[in-house]
């Protein structure tokens, strides 16, 4: 274990290309309210400048009408929305999906393999906006540093629409 | 009818006033400014009014307001109507990218005398020679040049219908105008007849004026490239106007020429 713990290190700076895995918990509040509808929601990966470095998921009323009524109130995701969420043509494979129901919804992402691709060394914020019809819309970003040199568990709160975000990573 | 257009020519004479506090605000408010989905519709509010943006006084023509679609071309307004207070059309938007939707108002005003009595004319340019007896002494007469707009994207933004005409003052969005949020700071550039409108005052001031006691006008000065920027202090509609006046009518009986420009910002919370 101790040559491990020693190496590793050396391992990710000469290569960073090395398989390193993103685990994100998103956590989708019960709510007790009179007209509950599951939350649109975006998770992202944001730069330093705000610019999406990868786009993990967005889950959407599926439901198909004239008016493309799931996509119709994508925007309602704002940030989302003006930092890249509209260059997408949906639906997107492996990002895209049907909203999910309350509980600890979990997301896996391996390094050099899409929706994540190529992170490059560098500081980001995992962001996840929640907008919810007859309801309200919270945005909570976790920053981080990638790659981790040691398995690291972050975490924020959300206090509304969104639980606790988790943020796993590791090397 | 007589009384309509009275109404219309003191309003068009109190529009065209530079900075005058107690000007009635012309402005269009769209039902939203990012749009998505299959067949992507917004309507919008039309009126002229005193407090930001409540429909009680006049309605805005609705032969004046015209769409520019992403790709330049002019759209239809649809389902239009003009109610006592307000007009309100819908704007289908068939085309990704940011449409512009502008109302233009224009025209003469003449002030003269004849036989010592104070007159006031107002018209078209056409009109004019006819409008005034041979008699009439002190003529004064002035041109005019207001635009009112805002702007509504389906998708991602574009340019294509945001190229200034080059007549009057006119907003050309440095920052883009469906993606403001509230603490960020916003550039645009003003311009009049399509040159960098330099020195000049912009005022913003938040809607639902209703609600609150103070006006909170936010007041900044073009740079020298007509630039201004404004830092949003909070999520709402915002109406952001600026006027000013010169010599440089092109209708040569006119020795003032009048102009003022307003738009209706959406700026979203973070």
């Amino acid at each position: 274990m101790r040559r491990l713990s020693l190496t590793l290190p050396a391992i990710l700076l000469a290569a960073p290309a090395v398989a390193a895995d993103l685990n994100v918990t998103v956590q989708i509040p019960q709510l007790n309210v009179a007209e509950y509808h599951r939350p649109y929601t975006a998770v992202w990966v944001e730069r330093e400048d705000h610019s999406v470095a990868a786009q993990l998921a967005v889950w959407y009323a599926q439901k198909e009408s004239k008016e493309g009524a799931g996509t119709k109130w994508l925007p309602e995701l704002r940030q989302w929305w003006r930092r890249g969420g509209r260059d997408l043509q949906m639906p997107v494979d492996g990002v895209s999906g049907a909203t999910r129901p309350a509980g600890d919804q979990k997301l896996s992402f391996h390094q050099g393999k899409a929706p994540l691709a190529e992170l490059a060394p560098g500081k980001y914020e995992l962001v996840v906006e929640a907008a919810r019809e007859t309801g309200g819309r919270e945005v909570v970003r976790v920053p981080f540093t990638w790659p981790a040199a040691a398995p690291q568990q972050l975490a924020a709160q959300g206090s509304s629409e969104l639980g606790a975000v988790k943020v796993d990573l590791a090397p | 009818m007589i009384k309509h257009s009275l109404k219309w020519g003191a309003l068009a004479m109190a529009l065209a006033l530079p900075f005058s506090a107690q000007a009635h605000k012309m402005w269009m408010v769209p039902s939203a400014t990012n749009v998505s989905g299959n067949d992507p519709w917004v309507t919008v509010d039309a009126a002229v009014s005193n407090d930001l943006f409540y429909p009680d006084h006049m309605p805005v023509q609705l032969d004046r307001v015209v769409v520019t679609a992403p790709d330049g071309q002019t759209a239809k307004p649809e389902n239009a109507l003009t109610g006592q207070y307000r007009s309100v059309f819908d704007v289908h938007l068939t085309q990704p990218g940011t449409y512009k939707i502008a109302a233009v108002n224009g025209g003469l005003f003449a002030n003269y005398e004849v036989d010592g009595q104070k007159k006031r004319w107002r018209g078209d340019a056409a009109e004019l020679d006819k409008a005034i007896p041979t008699n009439a002494k002190n003529v004064e007469v002035s041109e005019s040049i207001n635009r009112v707009e805002t702007f509504v994207t389906n998708g991602k933004p574009s340019d294509g219908a945001l190229k200034p005409s080059g007549k009057g003052l006119e907003l050309l969005p440095v920052t883009r105008v469906t993606d403001l949020a509230s603490g960020e700071a916003a550039t645009f550039q003003l311009l009049l007849d399509g040159k960098p409108a330099s020195n000049l005052k912009v005022m913003a001031i938040a809607g639902e004026t209703r609600y609150r006691n103070a006006p909170e006008e936010i007041d900044v000065t073009t740079d020298k490239d007509g630039k201004f920027s404004v830092t949003w202090p909070h999520a709402g509609m915002y109406w952001v106007s600026a006027s000013t006046q010169d010599t440089k009518s092109s209708i040569k009986q006119a020795k003032q020429r009048r102009l003022s420009y307003a738009a209706t910002l959406e700026v979203l919370p973070q």
